[in-house]
């Protein structure tokens, strides 16, 4: 946890950024030659059609993948992460999609999987405290943390996981559709949440397919498209740029249909 | 909520008791209850061998009615800690959703290693066994590479281990084939003669529950603390004397022969040893974790690889140590130690018990409650004077019917949300 104890990043500092960064699956080159910022401070989404390799990205920044060219540097300092624990040890939380809780265990013991307090002999009260003000700050619904994980609903197994990326002050959280499964209350309580980090000074990268939760909460929209960078864009993008720097094209099949959708109307009123 | 502590304001439930959905079971009527809900579901810890075991032995007891004598059950007893050590260690290989086959093969060595350097070599015994004891966790480190690095299944890395393991004891031995260890000695005593004091078997079963009382009562007292639901006092008591009474009955008729052999006691220490390391520490949290999901795992920054090598080297450790123990309960190594159906019982104790095949799930306890099924099993059937044909047929039966129960349990839980 050294990585850990460089005190608070001043706000505006560049906390990670990415520079020509491609990742190939044997014929497939799911991202090429990506550049990323992300300041202390700022929420950047990350948007883009189902395959454009959000998911492959996070994941090289989450350690889980290691890029087959380019760079990293995490707060100036040039790093690769060889593994998950790497990303840890820097400060870089996540939240994966799939969630990576093990359904065998209880809440608490997702909670502090790797990071259990006291290590001979666990120090279950304290850690049951901590889950339950982490849930408390999420207003999260869990019945008991004494639960496995395997009996919980899919919003309250997110919640679990956004819960276990808060545990260790991270600098930078990456959130892989965070609010996917989410209530209404909840969804609204990750966003408080994620305006609350930042304004800690903390980096977050969202992923959403949500573009009113992406509006709501994001300080600059990046759009991939096919693996590449297609523009980087502000929350005060009209929806129709957004779609076509997501689709590729200003004709695309979502313009047809909200075109096609005016044209009946129109028809309708004549 | 009558579950209020005195002191806390009622309008301020406890931290875990806030979420007004869940019923939340008090009292001993309420550990009932939720026990029932837990079988129901197909949460059945270790109730299918309890129940099994009662059919058992009312079975052979009917047949013969030696079989429940004190004498029988000291012997029972010596028995159950060869095989039970080795089947702890596979226990340990289980929780993460490995196996080990070769088991049988390394005890044999490791029983065949001792009997070369301490009878034939003239060693002290201590370090001949202990380097049965190396020899073991060197094969179960070769199995952990052969793993972590070449991706090799342990199905059949252990499978070829079983032979080649078992072709390393029959080198050591050479043509003699058998080697006697001295009578008398402190090792052979140990698998032979050596008992408890009675003294001593009832002070330990009086620890054991008082140790279950002391430290129910202070995490009760520290949950209270923090603001958590305590557990039930009553419910902690009870079961603190149930466990003392039990424990202590069980003492005095077995003291009405020859007494709780030492040997027993070690095997008791090592399975309330694991099952601490299991329970209480990071390391045996990861095991389970690993045995869950191990992708999450390893995105929760543990060594994966670290963890398998331990549980492999473990494994193949308490093996190596519950083949050093048969040498002494036979007084012998030959190129039988080890063959048979050691393996399988081994296996099948740690299933039988309550460990899953599948990972993830398991405790210590199931080697000790496995193996008293398989070794009462083996003893009924000699006393009835039956042959060996019909004991592998009855015991290959019961280890389907656990393997049965095991899978339907795991289905069941699936379907009512439980791991």
């Amino acid at each position: 946890m050294t990585g850990m104890s460089q005190g608070p990043v001043a706000a505006g500092e560049t906390v990670i950024s990415l520079r020509g960064v491609s990742k190939v699956f044997g014929a497939v080159s799911a991202l090429a030659d990506i550049d990323l910022d992300v300041k202390a401070g700022e929420v950047v989404a990350l948007v883009g059609d189902n395959g454009a390799g959000k998911s492959t990205l996070v994941k090289i920044l989450a350690g889980v993948f290691q890029p087959t060219t380019g760079t990293m540097t995490f707060q100036g300092k040039a790093v690769t992460l060889a593994g998950p624990s790497d990303a840890l040890a820097l400060g870089i939380a996540t939240v994966f999609q799939d969630l990576a809780l093990c359904e065998n265990l209880d809440v608490v013991a997702n909670i502090f999987l790797g990071n259990e307090l006291n290590s001979l002999q666990l120090d279950e009260v304290s850690m049951e405290i901590r889950a339950w003000t982490l849930l408390k700050e999420l207003s999260a619904r869990i019945p008991s943390v004494r639960e496995a994980v395997a009996s919980l609903s899919g919003g309250q197994r997110q919640t679990v996981a956004i819960a276990r990326s808060l545990l260790l002050d991270p600098k930078l959280i990456l959130l892989d559709e965070p609010t996917a499964a989410l209530g209404v209350a909840q969804t609204a309580e990750v966003l408080n949440l994620i305006e609350r980090v930042r304004d800690r000074g903390l980096g977050v990268i969202m992923i959403s397919h949500n573009m009113e939760d992406v509006r709501a909460v994001a300080d600059r929209i990046v759009v991939l498209r096919l693996g590449r960078n297609n523009g980087i864009f502000y929350p005060d993008t009209s929806n129709q740029e957004l779609i076509s720097a997501i689709t590729g094209a200003a004709d695309n099949s979502v313009s047809r249909r909200s075109g096609r959708r005016i044209a009946v109307q129109n028809e309708g009123r004549a | 909520m009558s579950s209020n502590v005195e002191g806390t304001p009622p309008s301020e439930p406890l931290l875990d008791r806030s979420d007004v959905r869940v019923r939340h079971d008090t009292g001993i009527g309420g550990a009932i209850r939720s026990l029932a809900d837990r079988v129901r579901s197909g949460d059945l810890g270790s109730l299918p061998v309890v129940v099994g075991l009662a059919i058992i032995w009312t079975v052979f007891q009917s047949l013969n009615p030696i079989f429940l004598s004190s004498n029988n059950l000291v012997n029972l007893l010596f028995d159950c800690s060869t095989v039970g050590v080795i089947s702890l260690g596979i226990v340990c290989i289980l929780m993460v959703g490995e196996i080990d086959l070769s088991v049988g093969s390394i005890s044999g060595f490791a029983s065949a290693l001792v009997g070369v350097l301490w009878v034939n070599s003239g060693w002290p015994v201590i370090p001949a066994i202990l380097a049965a004891l190396i020899a073991g966790g060197v094969i179960g480190f070769f199995y952990s590479v052969l793993f972590n690095r070449l991706g090799m299944p342990s199905f059949v890395s252990t499978l070829a281990g079983l032979l080649a393991v078992l072709g390393l004891q029959l080198y050591i031995l050479g043509s003699s084939g058998s080697i006697n260890l001295p009578y008398g000695s402190p090792l052979v005593s140990l698998g032979q003669t050596l008992v408890m004091p009675p003294v001593v078997a009832y002070a330990l079963a009086a620890l054991a529950g008082i140790v279950t009382l002391v430290t129910g009562l202070r995490t009760a007292a520290r949950r209270r603390e923090a603001g958590l639901s305590p557990q039930s006092i009553t419910g902690l008591v009870f079961r603190a004397v149930v466990l003392l009474v039990a424990l202590e009955l069980i003492a005095f008729y077995l003291n009405q022969d020859r007494g709780v052999p030492w040997m027993f006691g070690l095997f008791v220490a090592l399975v309330v040893v694991m099952n601490y390391a299991f329970k209480r520490t990071k390391w045996g949290r990861s095991m389970t974790a690993i045995g869950g999901n191990r992708e999450a795992a390893r995105r929760a920054g543990i060594n994966v690889p670290l963890i398998y090598t331990s549980a492999f080297m473990l494994c193949s450790t308490l093996a190596a140590f519950g083949g050093v123990l048969s040498a002494a309960r036979l007084a012998s190594a030959s190129q039988q130690a080890g063959t048979g159906d050691v393996n399988l019982d081994a296996i099948a104790a740690a299933v039988i018990g309550g460990t899953s095949l599948f990972g993830g799930r398991g405790s210590a306890y199931s080697a000790l409650l496995g193996i008293i099924v398989i070794q009462s099993i083996a003893s009924g059937l000699t006393l009835l004077d039956l042959s060996s044909s019909l004991r592998y047929m009855i015991t290959g039966g019961v280890l389907a019917t656990a393997v049965i129960v095991d899978s339907l349990a795991r289905r069941s839980r699936a379907s009512h949300g439980r791991a």
